[in-house]
């Protein structure tokens, strides 16, 4: 036996030479694909090639030391390993800012359509007619919902949009030659890729300082403004990353253009707005949507995401190709090049499987059902905070919009802080919310049911977080550093990961 | 002896003539939690006033450190990299970088230990 096989032993309870390993009940100990033993008789034979000859003038490597397995222990691991995941089908998902919300089973339907799932992005139009008609609705009925008529379907999901979008807004600076406008605004409690999509721009970040309000104010605004003669725009998320309405957008969104800076708004948190409001109606230029979220297209590890952009008519000209035209004949046709276009961002015409779960829920809940979501996350968001506010400190008083912030100021005082907390939680089945952020608020909880939760779990959600208040309050906090209990791993060393990050699979450390 | 002082921002600054040597103060540290890098400038960078000039990072969030002062930066405080945790040690192990001050009045801004504790128990 090499030494990868005596790795077999990692889980320390061995009987003779097999390992029994501390399973509990059906919640499998999962090794890697590399520490299982090496057959020699694996699911696939590859023939060796009789006249294979290396012309590369490298050497040959003999041994990849891939791992080495039969098919059922392969399926066994991929499917162990698929049920460690945790998402919003296996429960509560509060993830600030992220819109975890229910994915319609009805999108899955559509999208498996032969017509849609089958077709490929180099067939002639002619033959795609359906699925370019289904692009050229989603651009209008997006622009509609932000009154933002031109839309590129193109970027591939959030922070892509929004790079198309600032790209577009420094297209239109340079064609106006304003050279001088070198500067974009972000508030201090921005989503981190708007200053770094700035940066990324080539333009210097400048601050609007928004603590102790929580919301951008005129005054702070004209401060990051001066002049306004180098600013070339603004990013703004608005419900901002502290759940707030931004009230004095519109003043604020006028002095902007007033100083020829044009607006762009962060739409991850469209979804408190969807069917209520029109961004382009509060001053914004251009906007990001993430279908990933607020149209409920699967999230995170469980689909690509998708971040069209929204712009004004002004600035049409410059979004990316291709684009979904209507012809006079009322056929569909893709607008390959445009004067002036950023050009082509992403391979072909986009995440067009999202862009068909996205009009399924755009069009089975109509005006009155996108409507009535928004308002429903709303009023979940300050359910909760009303529920809680006794409990924990809130720091910006409510109505909050789609997600609620609170902190752990008070369980602070007994050595129980937020990370504590959303342990805490994860011993009781229920993914933590965002913690520490936005940056802008000390010990930040930041819980976001969606308006998809039902009752009775975000009830639960609630009577748990109250319990861990009054459990802190009356000084039972010791187990609170020792959450999670029951996780197949407990409380990891997150500054050792950080400080000696490991990047590579190595048998021989596997024991340290 | 030198001169300790604090920024708003929770930045130490112990001040030795026009050489002043930044920090972070206990207070951003603990806000910060664990630090798990630091960025360093280049020596012979010269710093706008309010410029950021370094980066802590913690398992938390990565915060930006500001210079109070106009200058040089004249030495980077290299152990760091070895050993994170002296900069919870003190100002005198801990600071990040030395900067040769060129505008010693703004200096005048800065609080020292009460006032910064004042300003702390105001947040």
């Amino acid at each position: 036996m090499d030494s990868t096989v005596e790795k077999v032993d990692f889980t320390h309870m061995n009987e003779g030479e097999h390992a029994i390993g501390p399973q509990r009940g059906l919640n499998y100990e999962t090794k890697l694909l590399w520490e299982y033993e090496r057959t020699d008789d694996p699911a696939v034979d590859f023939e060796e090639p009789s006249s294979f000859r290396n012309r590369t003038g490298l050497d040959e490597r003999k041994e990849l030391g891939l791992p080495q397995v039969k098919e059922p222990t392969v399926v066994r691991h991929f499917v162990r390993l698929s049920t460690k995941n945790y998402g919003i089908d296996n429960g509560f998902f509060p993830l600030g800012s992220c819109t975890m919300k229910h994915n319609p089973r009805l999108n899955e339907k559509m999208a498996r359509l032969a017509g849609f799932a089958h077709v490929h992005p180099e067939q002639p139009v002619e033959t795609v007619q359906g699925a370019l008609e289904l692009m050229y609705d989603l651009q209008h009925t997006l622009g509609e919902l932000t009154g933002l008529p031109a839309v590129s379907l193109a970027p591939a999901a959030g922070a892509h949009g929004e790079l198309a979008g600032m790209m577009v807004i420094k297209r239109a600076h340079e064609l106006a030659g304003n050279t001088h406008k070198t500067v974009v605004l972000c508030p201090d409690s921005a989503h981190g890729t708007n200053p770094a999509t700035a940066v990324t721009c080539g333009y210097t970040v400048r601050t609007i300082d928004t603590k102790g309000t929580g919301r951008l104010t005129v005054e702070a605004f004209k401060e990051a403004l001066g002049d306004g003669k180098d600013v070339a725009g603004m990013m703004v998320t608005n419900p901002n990353t502290c759940g707030l309405f931004e009230t004095e957008i519109l003043e604020i969104a006028n002095m902007l253009h007033e100083a020829g800076g044009y607006f762009y708004c962060d739409g991850a948190n469209f979804n408190a707005l969807v069917g209520n409001i029109r961004p382009g109606d509060f001053g914004v230029d251009v906007m990001h949507l993430n279908l990933h979220k607020t149209f409920s297209t699967p999230h995170g590890g469980g689909g690509p995401g998708s971040g069209p952009i929204c712009v004004t008519s002004d600035l049409a000209q410059f979004l990316p190709v291709p684009h979904v035209k209507k012809t006079q004949h009322g056929t569909y046709d893709l607008e390959r090049e445009r004067d002036h276009s950023l050009g082509r961002m992403k391979g072909f015409h986009g995440q067009f499987g999202m862009h068909v779960r996205a009009l399924t829920y755009i069009l089975s809940h109509g005006a009155d059902g996108l409507k009535q979501a928004s308002q429903d996350a709303v009023l979940s968001a300050n359910y909760i905070m009303a529920k809680l506010k006794n409990h924990y400190h809130v720091p910006f008083e409510g109505p909050c919009m789609h997600e609620c912030l609170l902190t752990d100021k008070k369980q602070k005082e007994q050595g129980v802080s937020t990370l504590d907390i959303a342990k805490g939680l994860v011993e009781y089945g229920i993914h933590p919310m965002t913690v520490y952020f936005p940056l802008t608020v000390q010990g930040a909880m930041l819980i976001e049911p969606t308006e998809t939760e039902p009752k009775q779990e975000v009830d639960r959600f609630i009577a748990i977080m109250t319990r861990f208040a009054k459990q802190t309050e009356i000084g039972d906090t010791e187990i609170f550093h020792d959450y999670p209990l029951s996780t197949p791993r407990r409380r990891l060393d997150e500054v050792k990961a950080a400080r000696q990050p490991k990047l590579k699979y190595s048998a021989a450390e596997q024991d340290e | 002896m030198a001169d300790v002082k604090y920024t708003k921002d929770h930045e130490v600054v112990k001040i030795d003539g026009d050489i002043v040597s930044i920090g972070i103060s206990e207070y951003a540290q603990d806000a910060l939690g664990d630090l798990v890098f630091v960025e360093l400038p280049d020596v012979g960078r010269t710093l706008d006033k309010k410029e950021d000039f370094a980066v802590v990072e913690s398992v938390k969030t990565a915060a930006e450190v500001y210079t109070p002062v106009a200058g040089e930066v004249v030495e980077v405080n290299e152990a760091l990299n070895d050993n994170l945790d002296l900069i919870k040690e003190s100002i005198e192990s801990g600071w990040i970088a030395k900067i040769k001050v060129n505008d010693a009045d703004a200096l005048a801004e800065l609080m020292d230990e009460a006032a910064y504790k004042d300003y702390l128990s105001s947040l």
